[in-house]
């Protein structure tokens, strides 16, 4: 196995990532399995498949999605259906092989014999236990002889129901008798830590009854799941192998805005928060606190990695409808630092590889930025629909427990310490690079009718980066768009993600042959894009087509807007010396020819007021 | 039997990896290495998504070659049509 040199380094194939489509799976089976030998370092195991029906896809399958982990396993295969002589009776051939693990592959079919209708309780329960027996030999046997881990198939769900409704019910019923079998399997694993089960009665469900069982491969191959079972079943055994060998993840960093509740609590505030019953995202959003809080208190570490004043992102874990605490996390870094940076510092800070990590956040701009600079942290594409975050997170298996020990309940505390560390090589070997990456355009003019109330909107829920925090209502906006003593500026940005609507709104006023601005604000989603580059380039257009020359700038401090304090330095702009000490002024001289301060951004041709739309 | 060929060999060629096999109506299992009951399987399952068809039990088995696979597949598809 090779090293990659670091401008190539392998990355797993799309068809295994979520959501994964079974039928390419199956379909691109080896081309896959060649692409995924070409990884270096690959953990080698091996595993015993003693099957009750045929394994050949199972086999196939689990590989595929072993060596997706980084496992490449070593097979070895009963022969058919003969799962219980081969654990049970003496197998030189097995006791060769020294399998670290061995995969029983049972289904509900190889119960030796079901209830008769009308079977008495009692006969019924010494059923139970003759079956019990018989699996309890195969796996003492396999610890006693051979040493090796467990991983036993529970019963699936028959597609036919000879008792209709009633096998829901009836004591003799072969469902109820599975049912008893699945509590006897479980009360077997819990109490010994080298039997873990493999849960194909969630499987069936999951993948649904049609899918799991198909009457011709049945009778064709003997295949008691069909090529599409088989294709979750590889994926579900390799997530418990993965875990065994001590690659489940033990943190999950989150942001907050948009990923933990609904809105961003710098510009909206406590109040306006979506988050709680009484709405159908807010519901979404308290959920999946509840899903990430019953992760941690069964061992899975916490993170917070948010851009936001530490104050403001603090300040959202009192909301009332709040589900997780702020002592449920062991890192806590809101600030304006580039993501990847903050959780350097949280791997540090919690002595954990930065391979032990995943990353969630709505924004696919700051997932593909930490994705490039830190490729070990696992960044699954998560969208941006809050309601499907945690069956992302479930369907890659990462936090997949072999055991919940009472040490894992402490794991957690609560510290926020600083750290220097080394930067590893940056993939993006700077900002700029990354910013090109985006492939960012913008539309940027006068205020147009049709995009008027989202105007009013940013201008009054503006807090962070606001210059002024003036307000106007609808009515104020509306009669300055048509006023020519007044310069408009509306900003649309687009990437390659997709359209992040009106980010940014200008307003000033044209007083004795100098602009004066008396708004600008930018929502905090696309800080550090160059956006405010781009408005004042526009800006600037504006002025010299009226003939203006000189700008103006006013900074009025409040509680929220303190990351502007130094906007107009950064410009360019000049000091003007006031004596009102809750303010600063600013001053900047147009100089022809005027270089474009953007260089990332795209300027699209001006949407007329009548071709404008949403 | 044209129109199908290309899919199916499109097929063949994913299911066993290899760009340049030709298939052609007279093609068997003997004139393709490793074709395998793990291979006859994945063949199978992807000519009943890709054609959105259902071969009964039975079928197969009295299939000679691909050409025969083929018109099997078509009627399936004419009688799903109508």
């Amino acid at each position: 196995m090779s090293l990659e040199p670091e401008s190539q380094k392998w990355k797993l194939p799309e068809d295994l990532g979520f959501p994964i489509s079974a039928e390419n799976i199956l379909r691109r089976r080896q081309a896959l399995k060649r692409e995924l030998l070409k990884q270096a370092n690959l953990l080698r195991t091996r595993i015993a498949i003693l099957g009750g029906s045929t394994t050949a896809e199972i086999k196939s399958m689990l590989e595929l999605f072993l060596l997706a982990q980084g496992i490449q396993p070593t097979f070895y295969e009963s022969a058919y259906n003969a799962y219980f002589e081969e654990a049970v009776f003496e197998n030189s051939d097995l006791s060769a092989f020294k399998p670290e693990i061995v995969l029983v592959h049972t289904t509900w079919q190889n119960v030796v014999r079901f209830p008769e209708v009308l079977e008495p309780e009692a006969e019924v329960a010494q059923l139970i236990r003759g079956e019990m027996d018989r699996f309890k030999m195969i796996w003492e046997k396999i610890h006693a002889g051979l040493g090796a881990v467990v991983i036993q198939n529970n019963f699936d769900f028959p597609s036919l129901r000879p008792l209709g409704n009633l096998e829901a019910s009836a004591l003799f019923s072969r469902l109820r008798f599975l049912q008893s079998l699945n509590a006897e399997f479980a009360g077997y694993a819990s109490d010994h830590s080298w039997l873990l089960i493999n849960d194909i009665m969630y499987l069936s469900a999951q993948v649904g009854l049609s899918e799991w069982f198909d009457f011709n491969y049945w009778y064709n191959y003997h295949m008691a799941v069909s090529p599409l079972a088989a294709v979750a079943v590889g994926r579900n055994v390799a997530s418990i192998v993965k875990s065994i060998y001590g690659k489940s993840k033990k943190c999950l960093v989150l942001d907050l805005d948009n990923t933990l509740w609904g809105g961003v609590i710098g510009d909206d505030g406590l109040q306006n928060l979506i988050l709680g019953r009484d709405h159908p995202v807010g519901e979404a959003f308290s959920n999946f606190q509840r899903y990430v809080k019953d992760l941690q208190r069964r061992g899975v570490l916490l993170a917070v990695c948010s851009k936001n004043d530490l104050e403001n992102a603090k300040e959202g874990f009192s909301h009332p409808d709040i589900v997780l605490k702020l002592e449920d996390f062991s890192a806590f870094k809101a600030n304006w630092k580039p993501k990847h940076e903050n959780i350097r510092e949280i791997a540090s800070d919690l002595n954990i590889g930065l391979d032990s990590i995943v990353f969630v956040d709505d924004n696919p701009a700051e997932r593909a930025f930490v994705s490039a600079q830190l490729p070990e942290v696992a960044v699954p594409n998560v969208g941006s629909d809050v309601s499907l975050f945690a069956q992302i997170l479930e369907h890659e298996g990462y936090f997949e427990p072999i055991i919940v020990a009472s040490d894992d309940l402490n794991r957690t505390a609560y510290y926020n310490l600083n750290s220097q560390r080394d930067a590893d090589q940056a993939r993006f070997q700077n900002h700029g690079e990354f910013l090109a990456s985006l492939e960012m355009n913008a539309n940027i003019g006068p205020f147009v009718p049709i995009y008027l109330e989202r105007i009013t909107q940013l201008i009054n829920k503006s807090n962070q980066f606001n210059l002024t925090t003036r307000r106007f209502t609808g009515a104020e906006v509306e009669a300055v768009s048509r006023d020519p003593r007044y310069v408009t500026l509306y900003g649309r940005l687009r990437d390659k993600f997709g359209d992040n609507g009106i980010v940014s709104v200008i307003i000033g006023s044209v007083r004795e042959a100098a602009l004066e601005i008396d708004l600008w604000l930018m929502s905090c989603r696309v800080l550090k894009r160059e956006m405010e580059f781009a408005m004042f380039d526009a800006l600037v257009e504006e002025c010299l087509e009226r003939g203006i020359r000189t700008i103006t700038g006013v900074y009025i401090p409040s509680k929220k807007n303190n990351m502007v304090a130094e906007h107009y330095p950064s410009l360019g702009f000049s000091r003007v010396p006031d004596t009102s000490d809750d303010r600063t002024l600013w001053q900047y001289q147009i100089v022809q020819p005027y270089h474009a301060k953007t260089q990332y951004i795209r300027r699209n041709l001006q949407e007329t007021s009548l071709a404008a739309s949403t | 039997m044209d129109n199908l060929l290309p899919q199916i060999e499109s097929i063949f060629r994913d299911v066993f990896d290899n760009s340049r096999l030709n298939v052609t109506p007279e093609t068997t299992a003997r004139d393709v290495p490793g074709w395998d009951s793990l291979t006859n399987v994945n063949l199978i399952f992807a000519m009943e998504r890709e054609f959105k068809i259902k071969f009964a039990l039975g079928e197969i088995q009295e299939l000679n070659n691909v050409g025969e696979m083929v018109l099997l597949i078509q009627k399936k598809m004419e009688r799903a049509a109508k």
